[in-house]
Formats: C-alpha cells, sequence, structure tokens
C-alpha cells in the first residue's frame, strides 16, 4: 500500500485531489500510534503527516503556538516548557494502552480532541484550538479561526475538525491556546472511600472555590477502599491556602494525604494515559462520558453485568472501564448504560472483529447521524478520508 | 447606511394574509404579532441605524411551537431571522420585509440545576443574568459576561458565541456550552450533548455555536455553572503611553499570571467613562489599564503585590488598588458603561476586532491616524489579555455624511486587524455589519466551504440569510 508523506500543503492539496478523482480510499494519519482505535477501515493508500513538521510561530506573551501537524507533541511542549508555558488541557498518551510505538503528533491532538485530568479546569483540547488549516476531500486548502483566540468571524470549522479523526479533512497546521505552567502542584489523596462517597467529595472539591484542576477516584480492588484524588495548581502561596482550605471541607474524612513533587506527577500521568487498567492484559477498554453525579450508578449497572475493571476522572464524569474481550466485549452492556444513564462511550481498545463489526462510538440519534453524513458530503463528497473510521458508511 | 439587504421576495409579500393565517393555526393568538405599532419593536436591534419591518413576529413559548413554525416556513419558502433580546451591536437580528422574526423570549425558564453536576438546563430565551441569578444562592455562576448580559438571552449568546470581560479566565458561550435542543428548518428536533463533558460524535455542538442563526433554533441550552472565586479585586494603572500599557500587559502574562480581567481603555474613553460612572479613574493619563484577580484575600493580595512589581518598570502614572467593595463596583460600572457613556456624548459605531496583542501600540497609533482622517473622533475600550478591540468612532448622525465617514473609519480598522494576524470581530459576530468584509478574512474556497457546510442544515437560505456571508457568490450547496 502507498503511504503517501507530503511535504507541505501544497503537496497534499494534490495528493488529495488525484485521490479523490481516481476514487483512491486514503489512510489519514500522523506516525500511526492511534491506529488501532476507532473501526479498522479499509483503505488504498495512506497519507501521512509525518514529514510536515516545525513550530511555525510561538509568542509566548500572546499564549499561542501554531505547528505543522505532523510536528511530535513533544516537540511543542518542550518549545513551551523552555518558557514556562504548556498545554492547558493535558493531552493523553494513547501509546501505554495501545501498545503503540513513535512518537505522537500535535495535529492527532486536534483531530481526535486529546485531553486529559485538567479538561475538567482548563477545557479540551478542542477549547484550546483556535486555528486550523487543512485540505478537505477535495483537495482544497481550507483555513478556519486564526491565531487570535476571541474570533467569532464566521462558521467555527475549526471546532468541527477536532475531533473528527481525520474523515473531514487532512490537517496541515494547528493553533493552540498556551497558558504558563503552574509554579506548584499539590494533591489531596483520601483513602477509603467506595464509589460514590468519593464521587460527592469530588463534587464538593470542583463546586468549592478552589479551582480544582485534577478530581479522579480510584477504586481499590481488594475492597478496601480506594484512593480520591484533588489536585491544586498555582502560585505557591495560592495552593498552601487551598490545600488548607480543601483540608478543613473534608476534616470529617480521617485518611488524608497530601501528595507533591515526582510521585504526584507519576500518578497523574497514571490517570491521564489510563495505565492504571493497563495490568489488565488484553482486556477491552472503554472510555465513558457521563454527568458526574451519574458516573458510579453507571458502573454499577456495567460491572453487575460484566466482570469490569474502573477508575474515574473528571469528578467522575469520565469513567474508563476494561471488560473481557469475549464476545461483543461488553458493548451491549455499556450502550445499556449509557441509554439509561446519558453520556457515551467509546471503545478504545478491543479485538478488530469487534470493531469492525460493532459501533466503536457511541450510535447517534437519526438527526445527529442525518448531519453527520451531510457535513462529511460537504467536506469530503466522494468519502476517500479514513472511510468508516468513526461511523459506518461516513 | 451602506449595506445592502436582498430584494425582498415580492410573492411572499403578496401572500403576507395566507402566511399569517397559517401561523395563526401553529401558535396561541398572543404569541404572534402582526399589527404595524406591535412589529415595529422588532424592527432593528443594536445596531439601530438599520431597519426593516418583518411580516410578521411569532414569539413561541414551546419547542414543539417553534418547531411547527419553522415547519411552516420551510414548507412554505418563507424566510426566518431567529431573536433573542434583540441585543446584537452587528445586527445579527435586524429582520427583512419578506421574513418572519421568530423570538424564543417567552422562553426564559430554568429548567433543572445539579450543582453536584455543575450544569443548568435552562430554556433558551432566559437573560445570561437570568442564569447566574438562578444559581446565586448556592455561590454558582455562569460564566460568559457580556456588558448586555442584563438582557441579553443565551440563544442570542449562543448563536454569536458570546464573550465578555472575564473570558480570558473563564473562556466565551462556546466553553461553557454543554448541549442545546436544536430545531432544524424542517421541523427536527435534534438533542446534542448533555450534562456531560464533549459531544460524541463531530462537533455539532461546536458549529452551531457562532453560526448567528443560520442552521437553526435553539430552545434549550446546558451550560456549565462555576462556583464563583471567594473574591475578587481590581487595580487601576494608569500610563503616560500606550506602548508602557502594552509592553505591562505582555509582561504581566509573561510571568505565569492569568488576571481573570485585563482591560484597556485610553484617555477619550477614560475621561467620557470617568463623567459618567465616577469611578476614580486617572484623568492625565494616555492609557488605562483594570487588571482583575481573584481568590481568597491572602491570594490577591500576594498576586497584587506581583503585578505591582512587574508594572512598576513601566513607570505607571497612577497605581490604585481597589479597597472596598463600592470602589471595586465603581471601576467596573465605569468600564461596563462605556458603550452607554460613549452614547450620552456621541453617537458611535462600536468595532469588535481581535488583534494579535504585541500589534497593540501599532493598532493603536493607526487606529487613530484612520479615524482622524475622516475627521471623527475614537475612544478605545478592549480586552487586552486577548486583543479583542471595542474602538467607539464617534459621529453626529445630524451632520450628513458623518455616519457614512465613520462606516468607514470602521472598515478601515477593521481590515487593519485582518491585516496584523487578527479578525474582524472577537466577540460581536458577523451579523450584516461585517458581512461584506469577510472576503478579507477569508478566501473564496474558505468562504464556500462554510456555506457548502452551512447549506447542510439550510439549503435553501432561508434562515436569516441576510447576514454573515456576502450576498454575491453565494450558492445552494
Amino acid at each position: 500500500m502507498t503511504t503517501h508523506t507530503p511535504r507541505d500543503e501544497q503537496d497534499a492539496s494534490i495528493i488529495i485531489r488525484d485521490a479523490a478523482e481516481t476514487g483512491t480510499l486514503l489512510n489519514v494519519a500522523g506516525n500511526g500510534t492511534k491506529a488501532p482505535m476507532g473501526r479498522p477501515n479499509q483503505t488504498d493508500a495512506s497519507i501521512s503527516s509525518s514529514a510536515m513538521t516545525g513550530i511555525t510561530l510561538y509568542e509566548p506573551a500572546e499564549l499561542v503556538i501554531s505547528a505543522r501537524s505532523g510536528t511530535p507533541v513533544l516537540e511543542v511542549m518542550r518549545v513551551l516548557a523552555a518558557k514556562g508555558q504548556e498545554l492547558p488541557f493535558e493531552p493523553m498518551d494513547y501509546r501505554w494502552l495501545l501498545g503503540t510505538k513513535g512518537e505522537p503528533t500535535i495535529g492527532a491532538v486536534a483531530a481526535m480532541n486529546i485531553s486529559g485530568p485538567r479538561r475538567i479546569m482548563a477545557g479540551a483540547a478542542r477549547d484550546s484550538l483556535i486555528g486550523v488549516r487543512f485540505v478537505n476531500g477535495r483537495g482544497e486548502v481550507v483555513k478556519s479561526g486564526g491565531r487570535v483566540m476571541k474570533n467569532v468571524t464566521g462558521l467555527d470549522l475549526v471546532k468541527l475538525m477536532a475531533g473528527s479523526w481525520g474523515t473531514l479533512g487532512f490537517l496541515t497546521e494547528v493553533t493552540f491556546k498556551v497558558l504558563p505552567k503552574p509554579e506548584r502542584m499539590a494533591t489531596l489523596v483520601i483513602r477509603g472511600l467506595d464509589d460514590s462517597q468519593a464521587i460527592e467529595a469530588l463534587s464538593m472539591a470542583l463546586g468549592s472555590p478552589f479551582d480544582v484542576t485534577g478530581a479522579a477516584h480510584l477504586p481499590d480492588r481488594d475492597r478496601r477502599g480506594g484512593s480520591t484524588l484533588i489536585r491544586l495548581e498555582g502560585f505557591r502561596v495560592s495552593v498552601d491556602y487551598r490545600m488548607n482550605e480543601l483540608k478543613r471541607l473534608f476534616k470529617r474524612f480521617r485518611f488524608m494525604d497530601i501528595l507533591e513533587g515526582v510521585g504526584a506527577e507519576a500518578l497523574w500521568q497514571s490517570v491521564r494515559d489510563a495505565t492504571i487498567l493497563t495490568d489488565q492484559g488484553q482486556r477491552a477498554i472503554w472510555r465513558v462520558s457521563t454527568a458526574p453525579t451519574k458516573g458510579p450508578d453507571l458502573v454499577a449497572h456495567v460491572a453487575q453485568a460484566l466482570d469490569a475493571q474502573w477508575f474515574y476522572d473528571w469528578g467522575g464524569g469520565l469513567v474508563w472501564i476494561s471488560t473481557p474481550v469475549d464476545g461483543d466485549a461488553g458493548a451491549s452492556v455499556l450502550r445499556e448504560a449509557t441509554g439509561t444513564y446519558g453520556g457515551h462511550a467509546t471503545l478504545v481498545r478491543g479485538p478488530a472483529e469487534v470493531r469492525s463489526t460493532l459501533d466503536v462510538f457511541e450510535p447517534q440519534s437519526d438527526a445527529l447521524m442525518t448531519l453527520t453524513r451531510g457535513i462529511k458530503a460537504s467536506l469530503d463528497p466522494a468519502g476517500i478520508l479514513n472511510p468508516g473510521r468513526m461511523y459506518a458508511g461516513v | 447606511m451602506t449595506i445592502a439587504f436582498p430584494k425582498p421576495d415580492q410573492a411572499v409579500l403578496a401572500r403576507r394574509r395566507e402566511i399569517i393565517e397559517g401561523l395563526g393555526r401553529l401558535v396561541a393568538s398572543e404569541a404572534l404579532i402582526v399589527s404595524e405599532d406591535e412589529r415595529r419593536a422588532f424592527e432593528t436591534d443594536g445596531l439601530t441605524a438599520y431597519r426593516q419591518m418583518p411580516l410578521a413576529v411569532v414569539l413561541p413559548s414551546t419547542t414543539e411551537e417553534v418547531a411547527a413554525v419553522m415547519r411552516f416556513c420551510n414548507d412554505h419558502g418563507v424566510k426566518v431571522v431567529p431573536r433573542g433580546a434583540g441585543t446584537s451591536l452587528c445586527g445579527g437580528a435586524i429582520p427583512q420585509e419578506d421574513a418572519i422574526v421568530l423570538g424564543v423570549a417567552k422562553m426564559n425558564r430554568v429548567l433543572d440545576v445539579s450543582f453536584e453536576g455543575r450544569t443548568a438546563r435552562v430554556q433558551a430565551g432566559i437573560t445570561n443574568l437570568g442564569i447566574s441569578q438562578a444559581v446565586a444562592h448556592e455561590g454558582f455562576f455562569y460564566a460568559p459576561d457580556p456588558s448586555s448580559q442584563l438582557a441579553c438571552t443565551i440563544a442570542g449568546n449562543i448563536a454569536m458565541n458570546s464573550g465578555g470581560a472575564h473570558c480570558l479566565k473563564y473562556g466565551v458561550t462556546t466553553n461553557n456550552l454543554l448541549g442545546v435542543t436544536l430545531v432544524m428548518l424542517d421541523g427536527t428536533v435534534v438533542e446534542i450533548g448533555g450534562e456531560h463533558l464533549d459531544a460524541a460524535g463531530y462537533d455539532i455542538l461546536g458549529l452551531v455555536c457562532g453560526s448567528e442563526g443560520q442552521l437553526g433554533v435553539v430552545t434549550e441550552a446546558v451550560v456549565r455553572i462555576l462556583r464563583a472565586a471567594e473574591g475578587a479585586r481590581p487595580a487601576l494603572f494608569g500610563f503616560e503611553k500606550a506602548e508602557d500599557a502594552g509592553a505591562c500587559v505582555a509582561a504581566i502574562i509573561g510571568a505565569g499570571i492569568i488576571p481573570v480581567a485585563l482591560e484597556y481603555m485610553d484617555k477619550p474613553a477614560i475621561q467620557i467613562c470617568e463623567a459618567f460612572a465616577h469611578a476614580g479613574y486617572p484623568l492625565d493619563v494616555e492609557a488605562m489599564l483594570i487588571v482583575e484577580v481573584e481568590g481568597s484575600d491572602q491570594e490577591i493580595d500576594d498576586m497584587l503585590r506581583r503585578i505591582v512589581t512587574i508594572a512598576e518598570p513601566f513607570r505607571p502614572k497612577t497605581m490604585k488598588v481597589s479597597q472596598s467593595e463600592a470602589e471595586s463596583a465603581a471601576i467596573w460600572k465605569g468600564r461596563k458603561s462605556a458603550f452607554g457613556a460613549t452614547g450620552r456624548v456621541a453617537d458611535y459605531i462600536c468595532m469588535d476586532g481581535t488583534i494579535p496583542t504585541g500589534q497593540l501600540p501599532y493598532v493603536l497609533k493607526r487606529i487613530d491616524e484612520i479615524v482622524k482622517s475622516y475627521g471623527l473622533g475614537v475612544a478605545n475600550v478592549f480586552h487586552a489579555g486577548d486583543g479583542n478591540l471595542h474602538p467607539l468612532v464617534m459621529f453626529n448622525t445630524n451632520v450628513p455624511g458623518e455616519m457614512e465617514k465613520a462606516e468607514k473609519a470602521g472598515e478601515d480598522i477593521l481590515r487593519l486587524c485582518v491585516e496584523v494576524g487578527g479578525c474582524l470581530t472577537g466577540e460581536h459576530g458577523v451579523g450584516i455589519e461585517k458581512r461584506d468584509l469577510m472576503t478579507h478574512q477569508f478566501n473564496p474556497v474558505d468562504l464556500e466551504q462554510q456555506m457548502r457546510v452551512r447549506g447542510v442544515f439550510d439549503p435553501g437560505w432561508l434562515l436569516n440569510p441576510a447576514k454573515v456571508f456576502p450576498l454575491e457568490g453565494r450558492f445552494a450547496a
């Protein structure tokens, strides 16, 4: 199979125009670290951003960075860190979960709307994404948004591109709003809470005026109670003050610790990358977004039917669940649960047979599906970009 | 008066009686406004220089009624201009003679609040401030705060992706919206998103937000509500040169501080607002910054100490930290009434471009030159942290030709914003006001792609069709 590695936007435009004319189905990728995710698509050739690298604009005082889509995330983070800044949404690294190698690209962070624990406070990748350039399925170079963070000029195609998994266009350049890296991070750990108590505590913390930037619960697997994590970030004086207030707020809990430094960073990284579940071998892994207060009920529903393991991020609103791979890898139970409690579930890791025969993403209402197909056709009328990666026929 | 409206469709005008009868069968009689006197209240919005009398006005009370009206209009080829409170500054809600106005202002209830889940489900006609008031008893608020928040509706905020003075920290509407009930032109009711973060599938929620009423009519919304900070305190810094104020903004952000608000006013704006609000603004400076920080008293003290240290090298002529709630309120009253206070001394048009903040001193100098070249005056207020400018170009309506000059000056300013890497509109929207300037920011391919996506929702250009896209070069998708 041919892999095209365009050097620039014009190259990409020619490749895609040719593909549209000949009906060549293209697999759209960066460095392929998320290849085992989504519906497996059957394509004739591949187009990769791997040769389109480099930061094209960085203005620390304006809190903005632009990079060609194939630029490694690591490179973007390194350049930002040199000026004491970072990507606010703390993008997850899927490599551990998916067992892939290579450097994840900044384009994929935009294309898959990849966020991490700080999403509850700082928004998702799509909230920080302020500009894109892409080649649509006609081979046309299109821009939307720009380099300024307040911009309501025209239809917001930036949002549409974020999370479209390369099915609407081949991103060539992305521009993100960035933020200063906090001076200090500290995590309050409450021990011994069950899921419901933990989510209640996290809701209290997130409903406090203390600007919580991480709120996770890791249930204990041998039923002795779990660890409930509440993260504060900012200037030293401020973190100290807020940590004291949080401890006061939670004084009824007996077992509390404060974690800081490398250990705390590693812990949040394991929450971010969901590696807390990876000792489960070859189990299927689901990512569920729901109302935070519904998290424990949704989990109880799943755990009643399946041999499940799980943990919560986003104050209970993001649930990572591992299930056995047999049969439908838990799909029918998960869909029933989101149907009852609201939200949506994505099969992040699962056998290819399951991913190609069942919905990987939450099935949508007929009305939404009609819009989805219409939007796809308006950007990629020949249906050549990552066909079927998200939904069959899209 | 240089902005054109499309010629009304005579065939639709001729069917007015029939259309009104049809609508009358769909909604309660008090929801249908047909008399000329009553329709006059809807002929314009915040862009009052332009007026168009609508065919009729419908003010439904339920999503079902909205759906029935939309279906009727689609079936009968009648244009629909959605309306919230009609506060748009870019003419986003100005009707057309051959269109009905579909207003959601009667649908203004809070449907459900979850403080644990930090969400509120509201009907779309509720005012922006109404949401904050409904959750204030638990210390919560809805973050985006446009100056018109007392009157403007969440429906209008969603249509325009409205911002406000505090979006440097809290983001704009799109960052605080979790779900909508969207009524499509054919009457289909679509639920997008919900009480959870990040809707499934394509980000249609993000597409609808800021689509200026061209994709559908939003009748309900789920928004994020946030717990308010323990306190907030603004400080004023006055500078002798605009460059110093601009450099000070860059230094604050460069030091890793993101104040909750960072507002800039130039000398004319300071004088106009001080005369109105008696806020204690320094009158002998060329530029002033309002820097607000949030938190507990000790956090605020710490932060303001840092900011004062950062500001000192730029030799501020005035440095004043608010000492009381009353003083803080006065400082904000001055800033938030900038548009109203300017309206007391002159007619004005308010521009809304955004620029990269590094271009600030150059852009301010050029704005001054542009406006002077038309023989007019300008007052500048803007959100300095994000580069969203609001030059108020002042003129006298009674002097023939002055308004046209002001419009020309405004267009020149917006073209300047695009030239330096910014955009035509940061938070007010395109509407009719900036419609014909879109080709300066977007090339034909960019605009065509937007129109193709728009066409998925409204292939026949019935929804708010006079707005956003230049009248030339349109096509049915």
